[in-house]
């Protein structure tokens, strides 16, 4: 399907670093069979119009409309795994205890660890056990909704299964999208998957404490989250030393529901 | 691999649409694909060849018509066409929160039956 571009330009003695470029995204432009030219023989052509992810997109629409009949706010954190979602969330946790009631879903291949990291008195918390599936859909998010005692609760923590490709295509019925990359990933990352962070509410790099040892420039990664998500908020903070944990707190305060 | 979930989307639709029609088999099946869609095409046909078995499709061709990801800009209204994925910001003028036009579609569009 798609092509394999190779540098057409002829090496040059001594250009040992060129690099060769093998592009295996889908093409852009219109494939040269479009589609509407018949098989030939005796075939039928019926046009359609389906979306494909309709039953998730209409179920995610009910999960929005569900929690926004209780006063619940849903944000959903996406991130490669290890980027400091737990952490985050840990500390989060920790700063709106006695001011907001909280509850967590947390999805994950396998183990409950997250969910045992995560539990403190007062906050429900669901771990989705995905097996082998790559991302939560919204069906996974209704039923742990129905498990949930949700009373009081007016921010809802939806933990991805870490990865930063798969969870782009599946609204869970979530009003923030928030997508973390650490700073030892490197501050590229936005740049490497813009399906994912240009559907992002707000972008928070994480680990800053770990910048200087990790080489990674902060300017640049901002500037990269701009470039990629220039929609999204932007936070900046370390989970462990609590820098920039205030202006996070806010910004989720200032989402809830009066 | 979340495009084998699509996949199995497109080919219930496809064998609900050709059962409705009375056709003997499904040849062909269109998807249209947005750049920004988060599906690779590739990985929609692998797994489409893999779940086409002992179903009418079990022939069937899975084509992917690509949709680019289209910006349109607040401050000038060009649209301008983002080959590289960000269509945030305008390459004409530089303002930021260009709106999609298009680029997240994952639709059904067509399919290709043996007519009764």
């Amino acid at each position: 399907m798609s092509a394999i571009r190779r540098d057409p330009r002829p090496a040059a003695p001594g250009d040992v670093d060129r690099i060769i470029r093998i592009d295996v995204r889908d093409p852009a432009e219109p494939r040269p069979t479009p589609p509407g030219d018949p098989i030939p023989g005796a075939t039928r052509v019926i046009r359609l119009s389906e979306r494909l992810l309709d039953a998730n997109d209409r179920r995610a629409a009910r999960n929005r409309a569900w929690l926004q009949n209780r006063g619940i706010v849903a944000v959903n954190l996406v991130s490669a795994p290890g980027s400091g979602k737990t952490t985050l969330l840990q500390q989060t946790l920790a700063r709106l205890e006695g001011r907001v009631r909280c509850a967590v879903l947390v999805g994950d291949l396998e183990t409950d660890h997250d969910a045992r990291r995560l539990h403190r008195p007062g906050v429900p918390v669901a771990q989705i056990t995905t097996g082998s599936a790559c991302h939560l859909d919204a069906e996974m998010i209704a039923r742990a909704l129905e498990a949930l005692p949700l009373d009081g609760v007016r921010l809802l923590f939806i933990e991805n299964v870490g990865n930063l490709v798969c969870p782009a295509s599946f609204d869970l019925g979530e009003n923030q999208r928030v997508v973390l990359f650490s700073c030892p990933e490197g501050e590229d990352k936005p740049l490497k998957y813009p399906p994912l962070f240009s559907s992002a509410h707000a972008v928070v790099l994480t680990k800053i404490d770990l910048a200087e040892a990790a080489g990674c420039d902060r300017i640049a990664a901002a500037a990269n989250a701009r470039r990629a998500a220039p929609q999204a908020r932007l936070f900046a903070l370390s989970a462990r030393t609590g820098d920039g944990m205030g202006t996070w707190i806010d910004y989720l305060e200032s989402r809830l529901l009066t | 691999m979340h495009e084998l979930g699509i996949a199995e989307a497109a080919l219930r639709a496809a064998l609900r649409e050709a059962r409705s029609a009375n056709a003997r088999q499904v040849l062909r099946v269109v998807v249209r694909v947005g750049a920004l869609s988060g599906v690779n095409a590739e990985a929609l046909q692998f797994a489409f060849a893999a779940i086409r078995a002992g179903t009418p499709a079990a022939e069937a061709t899975l084509d992917v018509d690509p949709v680019a990801a289209v910006g349109e800009c607040p401050a000038c209204a060009s649209t301008f066409t983002a080959n590289d994925g960000f269509f945030g910001i305008c390459p004409r003028c530089g303002a930021m929160g260009a709106t999609l036009q298009q680029g997240r579609e994952l639709d059904l569009v067509q399919i290709e039956i043996t007519a009764p």
